[in-house]
């Protein structure tokens, strides 16, 4: 099976290893990833917080660009791009004049009609059904399914799982042989983009998330943006600089799981890479 | 050649400012058949009646134009004065050249022109009216009430005290609704059921009311005044004439752990049970999908034990028709379960409850008969977090409404928390106060200022358990949404009112309006208020909109004064604005030809057939539709639907339609 697939900045860089992982499973399980030629940046905070035009020009050059090349659906897996997207195709598809002014800016033609999956929703699509006969190592562990913001919100908009309560991870993960964990932070804010500018703040908030997570003896934290993931784990110094004692639970993405499930090893899920150490 | 009078009225300056009105009169004067026109300043007036009167007379007219404001306005005046002076009231036509015209245009020659227009269409509809005369409908002088919550006993003892029969229907095994399961009562603080079971038990002793629990309407036909409803008697499983109320089968039923309906599932109760002690009729019914015989084939100890051998247990559903001239609707609402709210924990936590179970739970007749406890361990919470606007106020929720009833009885718990409570501390997260009702807004202050519950203005985003608390997560949005977390023992949440289970299944059946949210729809927000649009179905109470004691009990009230009111009329007088079925000599009898494509049609289920018999030998020769003049309500549907044309509506036939239409259309 073919789908379109858009990278964005984070899967090149601070999250490789996300990158590496959502190829490696979708290698094994026989999807393959067909990436967006000529790419650009989504804007990600930058855009949207300093140029509304900008922030609906560049996701959707990347939505025409997949048209232009033939894709009805596209593979999204950073949350942030997930949510771009989304976004300026909503809001274009409500507002002619808009759409009119971004494609007289882009140069591009824009119909609006690809449908942007975020990782989840591709394994829940098409995945679902192949990972039982796959697995040959359960995944079992209590682990911290962890949604974030971006991931569900706006619920409007993105009409992705339950907003205040999502569970798609948490199928997954008991599908996979693993047990969710019930837990009060699937959805509060991990500091997101001010882990630059203001680490002290993201070391506090991701510090209640990763507290929470091991109090209700998780033993990892699943997450599915890379956002996400470099606040809990990149961050984790300054996490357990805030914290009475320090947590040593891990940060994985969700193809990290199901990954370490289906047998691939640790190189190809790029589990090495983590600041965090990985001993599940 | 017809002789008809035209009277265009100045109405002020509302109409004569922008339209020559003395040009209209003098046009109108020259059109075929017109015999008289003239113009005045008020044709409403007393005076202006008078010269229609005399006009009629002096002239001889068979047929009357008023161009004046809207016939909604004065249609019923004129048509009256016509009257008056010997001509039928359906001869006068009112032209509206003020809504129509004068309001809506610049003063010109234009405006005036379009006057006369109008005027000159129903100049050609009055020379083609036909003498109508009004219908009158007997009426049954008994009303059904379905619900026996306050609302429907208030309505009830309120007919019924007016010297007419009520039946009174309650799907519950005993009457008292929610008002029954309540503590105390805003802004009084003065027990519920002392001041519910006096007229509980009026209901039951009161001569003229027939009272039917355990029972819900199974079919309604008929018309105003004209209703048969039949009803379905839920099998109860006893005798209710040889039980005595004595209790023995209660006491020795061995499932014992029903969660308890009354009790909001707080506490329990027998498969063989009475809702709660002062229940009305205080008689048991057996829960058929709970019983030991019924599930196993095992068990029948109530039976055994029985002094009087009331026990039924073949007993199956009856069904009894009544014949009502009056139907109101009494149903009531509901809350929302915690489950609904995944950030406040989907219904998993033990101590997160409604606002109704906290009721039971201060109820004196509650599973800890009156003491706050929480339901996980039954210690005494020494925190309390009440969240108002728990769904009500939030589009993302589907419900945009205010639940009305929330702000007050969360001002009430928080009140009766601290006075059993002394040490306890109590916030109540809100949106906004709304206070709006005698003494409601002391009571909150006296909630906040003496009895020292912490009002924050704020959401909670998050409830979660964690070692054993609660940990609330919200904001003051007064304090510069500063985030607020408080480690609570319980919450409440005051969920959002909604209509009851089943609700739209019973407009359905009755043919009444309701609105996205399944509460029944009023013909008029402001002036008709406990009316429905179908005639001699009234409104009382929160199956309306949520509604508190006192607008509840207003409510009944008023429905059962119009419900009086239909009743003191001899028969019911309607305009003759209805379909009529065309009729022939023999042998073509009518040009329907019993298609019923009317029948499927027509809203109001006003579409009957009837068989053409021949006279000696009975043999039926054509069935054709007729339209039951007490249920038509003159909407014409079926006039589009009728492929022959042989439905017209009295009043706006085809004939009558057209040649206005043609006239509005001439140069």
């Amino acid at each position: 099976m073919k789908i379109g697939f858009y990278p964005g900045c984070s899967l090149k860089g601070t999250s490789r290893e996300y990158n590496e992982s959502v190829q490696a499973i979708c290698k094994a399980l026989d999807v393959e990833l067909v990436t967006i030629k000529d790419w650009n940046c989504c804007g990600a905070t930058a855009a949207h917080s300093m140029n509304r035009a900008l922030s609906l020009a560049l996701p959707a050059r990347v939505l025409a660009l997949a048209e232009q090349q033939g894709m009805d659906e596209i593979v999204v897996p950073c949350a942030s791009c997930y949510n771009r997207l989304s976004v300026t195709q909503y809001e274009l598809a409500n507002d002619e004049n808009l759409k009119k002014e971004v494609v007289d800016a882009m140069g591009l033609p824009y119909e609006g009609k690809v449908r942007i999956l975020n990782v989840i929703q591709m394994i829940e699509k098409y995945l679902l059904d192949v990972i039982p006969a796959k697995v040959t190592s359960k995944f079992e562990h209590a682990v911290a399914c962890y949604y974030g913001c971006l991931l569900v919100r706006p619920h409007k908009i993105l009409n992705f799982d339950r907003v205040e309560d999502p569970q798609s991870m948490d199928r997954i993960i008991s599908l996979i042989g693993g047990t969710p964990i019930d837990w009060g932070f699937k959805t509060e804010c991990c500091g997101a983009g001010l882990s630059v500018s203001r680490t002290d703040l993201v070391a506090k908030l991701s510090a209640n998330i990763v507290k929470d997570a091991a109090d209700r003896g998780a033993k990892a934290i699943i997450v599915a943006c890379p956002m996400c993931h470099s606040n809990l784990d990149m961050r984790r110094p300054d996490i357990n600089e805030v914290l009475d004692s320090p947590i040593d639970i891990p940060v994985l993405y969700i193809t990290q799981a199901i990954g370490l499930a289906i047998g691939l090893s640790v190189e190809e899920l790029g589990l090495q890479r983590h600041f965090v150490k990985v001993n599940l | 050649m017809s002789k008809i009078g035209v009277f265009v009225c100045h109405c002020g300056e509302n109409i004569a400012a922008t339209v020559d009105c003395e040009k209209v009169a003098n046009t109108a004067a020259k059109f075929d058949g017109v015999e008289f026109a003239t113009d005045y300043k008020y044709m409403c007036s007393d005076p202006g009646q008078n010269l229609i009167k005399n006009a009629i007379k002096e002239h001889h007219l068979d047929g009357v134009v008023v161009a004046s404001c809207s016939p909604r306005m004065h249609e019923p005046t004129f048509r009256k004065a016509c009257s008056e002076a010997g001509l039928n009231p359906f001869m006068c036509e009112v032209a509206n050249i003020r809504e129509h015209c004068s309001w809506v245009h610049e003063k010109g020659d234009a405006t005036t022109q379009k006057a006369i227009d109008i005027v000159r269409g129903l100049v050609e509809k009055v020379s083609r009216d036909h003498p109508l005369e009004s219908i009158h409908v007997p009426i049954t002088k008994k009303a059904l009430v379905i619900g026996g919550g306050i609302a429907g006993i208030q309505a009830s003892l309120d007919i019924a005290n007016a010297g007419h029969k009520v039946i009174l229907i309650e799907r519950d095994p005993s009457i008292g609704g929610h008002m029954s399961q309540l503590s105390e009562t805003f802004p009084t603080l003065d027990c519920s059921q002392c001041i519910l079971t006096p007229r509980m038990v009026e209901v039951a002793q009161h001569p003229n009311i027939t009272l039917y629990t355990y029972a819900e309407l199974e079919k309604l036909e008929g018309f105003i005044g004209n209703f048969k409803a039949t009803i379905r008697l839920k099998a109860k499983s006893i005798d209710e004439d040889v039980c005595t109320g004595c209790g023995t089968c209660t006491t020795k039923c061995p499932t014992k752990k029903i969660p308890s309906e009354f009790n909001q599932g707080l506490g329990n109760r027998t498969a063989i049970y009475v809702p709660f002690p002062q229940a009305v009729p205080n008689k048991p019914v057996i829960d058929k999908d709970h019983c030991l015989h019924y599930q196993k084939g095992v068990c029948g100890l109530c039976e055994k034990v029985c002094p009087t051998h009331a026990i039924h247990f073949g007993q199956d559903d009856s069904f009894i028709t009544e014949d009502v001239g009056a139907v109101v609707l009494a149903t009531g609402f509901n809350v929302l379960n915690t489950d609904f709210f995944p950030e406040y924990g989907y219904g998993k936590y033990k101590d997160v409850i409604t606002g109704l179970q906290f009721e039971r739970l201060a109820s004196a007749s509650g599973p800890t008969s009156g003491e706050i406890r929480r339901p996980s361990d039954g210690k005494i919470p020494q925190k309390i977090v009440f969240i108002a606007c728990a769904g009500s106020r939030d589009p993302a929720k589907g419900i945009p409404y205010c639940s009305k009833i929330c702000c007050m009885y969360t001002a009430k718990h928080a009140m009766l928390y601290q006075h059993k409570v002394h040490d306890g501390e109590s916030t109540v997260f809100y949106m906004d106060i709304r206070a709006a009702g005698k003494n409601y807004e002391e009571f909150v202050r006296r909630a906040i200022e003496e009895d020292g519950v912490n009002y924050v203005r704020g959401r909670v985003a998050r409830v979660y358990e964690k070692d054993g608390k609660l940990i609330v997560k919200g904001v003051d949005t007064l304090l510069g949404a500063k985030p607020v977390e408080i480690e609570a023992d319980m919450v409440v949440l005051a969920t959002a009112g909604v209509a009851n289970a089943g609700a739209e299944e019973l407009a359905q059946k009755l043919h009444v309006s309701y609105d996205p949210y399944h509460f029944f729809a009023e013909a008029h927000p402001k002036l008709r208020p406990v009316e429905t649009n179908t005639a001699g179905i009234y409104l009382a109470g929160a199956c309306q909109a949520p509604k508190d004691i006192p607008d509840t009990v207003a409510a009944a009230s008023g429905a059962a004064v119009k419900v009086a009111g239909l009743f003191s009329q001899p028969d019911l007088v309607r305009e003759p604005i209805i379909a009529k079925v065309n009729r022939m000599p023999p042998p073509v009898f009518s040009t329907c030809v019993g298609c019923f494509m009317c029948e499927t049609a027509c809203p109001y289920n006003a579409i009957e057939r009837e068989e053409i018999k021949d006279r000696r030998s009975g043999k039926v020769i054509k069935t054709i539709a007729k339209v039951n003049p007490g249920l038509c309500q003159g909407c014409g549907t079926c006039v589009s639907f009728c492929r022959s044309k042989s439905i017209d509506m009295q009043g706006f036939s085809n004939e009558e339609m057209f040649a206005e239409v043609q006239a509005l259309l001439e140069d």
